[in-house]
């Protein structure tokens, strides 16, 4: 057979994407109970989620060491006691810090749940920070964040908020000292605040036959009760720095770190899906303007990249990269340079077919299994949007003009407002 | 349980079939057996800069990922000391584009010299962001060495040293591309939307045609038992004391590996492992402390790592990791502890299936091991590991004269 390798074969888009959406539960004591029932294998994965408390830049680290320190004991469990039931069972147990919301992540073999469920309960309603313990985390979180700070690009990217977002949960930059603010009593009465049910919203995915979401159910509903303290997940305003250029030297460096961009929209405005098209076109996947001129041309890096963040009271737009310390200015150089173009020319057909048509591959790759299908819908729930979002992001994708993504690059792009942070040599 | 048909083309190309339905997604994997152990000594890092330049455009095709990223794919891939992995996630109905772009690049190269250039340059800076400018990034610069004194294991996929890839030559790519990327030396493996009798035929146009090629055959120097103890020590700007102790152990088809790998989940899987509780928590010696191990096809490296606190010297480090390789020498396990460790290895195994990319993976690793379907009877043999067996094999493992430890020292300012 004669085939002709010179032509790409025919393709085909797609208009739908079918996304499944939950059943919803409300629980006498004011918990959500999101469920997305899909799959063959008899597990569920099971998450907490619960809105981050108000920040206090006298104790700005409570947020994150409550959450993390969830498995370090109750009052009837100690921190192994917790370890060995979770890993008995063949379960896994995690616990997540994020900007906004902090949760617990149970995955669980369907058969084990009467076993691993009574433990997350304990944790929930009755952590007590042991002082033990306690001590052991700063020491260890101490350690790790020594190790840390000899990284360029964790440097840049701590900079990089503070300047954004300055004395916030989003801006902290933490250092040895600021674990020092951590005391027990603080902690047990964020716990008591933050860890209740009116603040908790529950999703779970995977196989739940009836009985497994009675059990779950009536786990966190029976006896799960209210504090007389009410949450409070208000933040203060974020605050942006007037310095806009931010050069830590490294005189070892091999390579520079480069972290730029600025405040930007976040997935509420209207604006969010076209700017993200722009942001794929500019940095967001492999055959992007800054791939393909710095790394693919130039060769100054292992890779570069751009990004959105879309946060509840904010967002950002980004650029991040590591390049040879001796071709920093260089790079700089070349993002300025891309950052022009797209602000100076249209952006060809034929380019944008291929990010139109890549971004909707994509969000069709990332429905894998049911487990995504509940992360779609959180980035959903949490910023207070619903399904319609997904169909506006697609007609978007699909139909956004050269001429709207050059007026949007004009109004985010401009290198001259952006934040420049480098670490290494300039 | 991941089912799969398997078919062989007549130029020796294996190709394996798992139907997946739940997903609109396909995958396709193509697995060539070739590692950094099969390089030069004196051209090492080749293999992962030849993956970089598989990118660079083919014989029909001068750009790889624009018409991949045009049907809406995404692609990866990864190099290690024992293969080379290809894969492109992408909608199933576009699957016909995969079968294209992977069977021109089996054909042949395009073979740019801009493209070796610039990969030269993309390969040295991740020499130097993973490796170099990272603390303790060198490590295995120095420690594989230490371990391996013959076989090819001695240097890592990056390679020994940054002039290796500069002194890459296009006539070199040339030579690999012959050796190791034909249809023999190449498993694929297509999972998700997707039937069989289609891949056949697709299988059979797209790479029916590419000659079969010279099949490579290997012949490693291998690596003697060791009978020394081994120790060095380095001193660099980190800002903390890290120790490394690897112990050689056996190759992946060994009867041992079962074994060897739920040592290692009890002495460091969880926080309710030996390591993290006796060490971390209770004595606390140390901030963080792991045991894992390389996996590979030839003798492996069952290595532990940990860094003590500050006020903790590294031999006293050193002495409580031994005083747990002791223990678990010395008193058979409890039961319980073996029952927690296999029911973990069980349920990760289920949690794999949710998966496609790692289902599809898994196929192409077990069939280079001689049959995909071990994928499928994995679960059984960790099993039937006893606590008698854990207890031998430690014996076996953790003697000092089959240690190397690096001593990874502060630069007190």
């Amino acid at each position: 057979m004669i085939i002709n390798r010179k032509n790409a074969p025919e393709f085909r888009t797609f208009d739908n994407i079918n996304l499944i959406k939950p059943a919803h539960r409300k629980l006498d004591n004011g918990c959500n109970v999101f469920c997305f029932n899909s799959g063959d294998q008899e597990l569920v994965r099971i998450e907490w989620v619960f809105e981050n408390q108000r920040f206090d830049k006298n104790k700005p680290l409570l947020n994150v060491a409550v959450n993390t320190m969830l498995t370090e004991g109750t009052g009837s469990l100690t921190a192994s006691q917790i370890a060995d039931k979770v890993d008995f069972y063949g379960a896994f147990l995690q616990v997540d810090y994020g900007y906004d919301h902090s949760q617990v992540t149970l995955y669980s073999l369907n058969k084990h749940l009467q076993h691993t469920l009574p433990v997350i309960k304990d944790i929930l309603t009755d952590s007590i920070f042991p002082e033990k313990e306690l001590e052991t985390f700063i020491r260890n979180q101490q350690q790790k964040l020594q190790v840390s700070l000899q990284k360029n690009d964790f440097i840049a990217r701590r900079i990089f908020n503070k300047a954004l977002y300055g004395d916030s949960l989003y801006g902290l930059v933490a250092d040895t000292d600021t674990y020092k603010t951590l005391h027990r009593a603080d902690m047990l009465h964020h716990f008591k605040q933050m860890y209740q049910p009116s603040n908790c919203t529950i999703v779970i995915a995977g196989k739940i036959e009836p009985e497994i979401l009675e059990l779950i159910t009536n786990t966190f509903n029976d006896d799960w009760v209210n504090s007389a303290e009410l949450s409070d997940v208000g933040q203060p305003e974020l605050v942006a720095s007037t310095e806009h250029f931010y050069f830590t030297e490294k005189p070892d460096a091999l390579q520079s770190a480069i972290r730029m961009g600025l405040p930007a929209i976040n997935r509420n405005h209207p604006d969010f899906a076209a700017l993200q098209v722009l942001n794929t076109v500019l940095g967001g996947y492999f055959g992007s303007r800054l791939m393909a001129n710095i790394r693919e041309d130039k060769g100054y890096t292992y890779g570069i990249g751009s990004g959105m963040s879309s946060l509840k009271y904010g967002g950002a737009l980004f650029i991040a990269t590591e390049v040879g310390a001796d071709v920093c200015k260089a790079a700089v150089g070349e993002i300025e340079k891309e950052l022009i173009l797209l602000q100076t020319e249209l952006i060809s057909e034929d380019e944008l077919s291929l990010v139109r048509n890549f971004l909707l591959g994509s969000l069709l790759g990332s429905l894998e299994n049911v487990f995504s299908h509940a992360d779609k819908f959180k980035n959903l729930y949490f910023a207070g949007l619903d399904y319609s979002y997904y169909d506006r992001y697609v007609e978007t994708v699909k139909t956004v003009s050269a001429e709207h993504l050059q007026q949007l690059a004009k109004q985010y792009l401009n290198f001259n407002q952006f934040y420049k942070v480098i670490v290494g040599k300039y | 349980m991941v089912k799969f048909n398997r078919f062989t083309l007549d130029n020796g190309l294996r190709v394996l079939v798992h139907e997946d339905n739940t997903t609109p997604m396909a995958v396709l994997n193509i697995l060539y057996d070739v590692g950094a152990r099969d390089e030069d000594a004196n051209q090492t890092g080749f293999a992962h800069l030849f993956e970089h330049l598989m990118f660079g455009g083919s014989v029909n095709i001068p750009s790889y990922d624009e018409p991949l990223q045009r049907v809406g794919g995404e692609n990866n891939a990864f190099t290690s000391n024992d293969i080379t992995n290809y894969y492109i996630t992408l909608p199933a109905v576009n699957l016909e584009t995969a079968f294209w772009l992977e069977s021109d690049r089996m054909l042949s190269l395009a073979f740019s010299e801009k493209s070796l250039e610039v990969q030269r340059n993309v390969v040295i800076e991740e020499f130097k962001q993973r490796y170099l400018n990272q603390p303790y990034g060198d490590v295995w610069l120095k420690l594989r060495p230490m371990v391996y004194k013959k076989h090819p294991y001695q240097w890592a996929t990056i390679g020994k040293e940054i002039k290796h890839i500069e002194d890459a030559r296009i006539e070199d790519v040339k030579a690999f591309f012959k050796k190791h990327y034909n249809p023999q030396n190449a498993i694929m493996v297509v999972g998700g939307d997707v039937k069989t009798e289609d891949i056949k035929q697709l299988s059979e146009k797209w790479f029916g045609s590419i000659p079969a090629g010279e099949k490579y055959h290997r012949n490693l120097p291998q690596e003697p038992e060791q009978h020394d103890e081994r120790r060095s020590t380095v001193t660099a700007k980190v800002p903390l004391n890290d120790v490394y102790i690897a112990f050689q152990m056996g190759a992946r088809l060994d009867e041992s590996y079962y074994a060897a790998e739920l040592i290692s989940d009890i002495l460091s899987r969880g926080n309710s492992s030996r390591l993290y509780r006796n060490l971390v928590k209770e004595k606390q010696l140390f901030s963080e402390v792991h045991a894992y191990m390389s996996g590979s096809l030839d003798k492996g490296m069952f290595v532990f790592e940990g860094k003590p606190l500050e006020n903790v010297s590294t031999e006293a480090a050193e002495a409580a990791i031994w005083e747990e390789l002791e223990q678990i020498k010395t008193e058979l396990i409890p039961a319980d502890e073996l029952t927690k460790v296999k029911n973990k290895i069980e349920s990760t195994m289920i949690f794999s299936e949710m998966a496609l990319l790692d289902k599809a993976m898994n196929l192409a690793s077990f069939e280079l091991l001689g049959n995909a379907d071990l994928l499928n009877h994995e679960t059984e043999k960790y099993l039937a590991v006893t606590t008698e067996e854990i207890k031998t094999l430690s014996n076996q493992l953790f003697r000092r004269d089959n240690s190397s430890t690096l001593i990874y020292l502060a630069e007190k300012a």
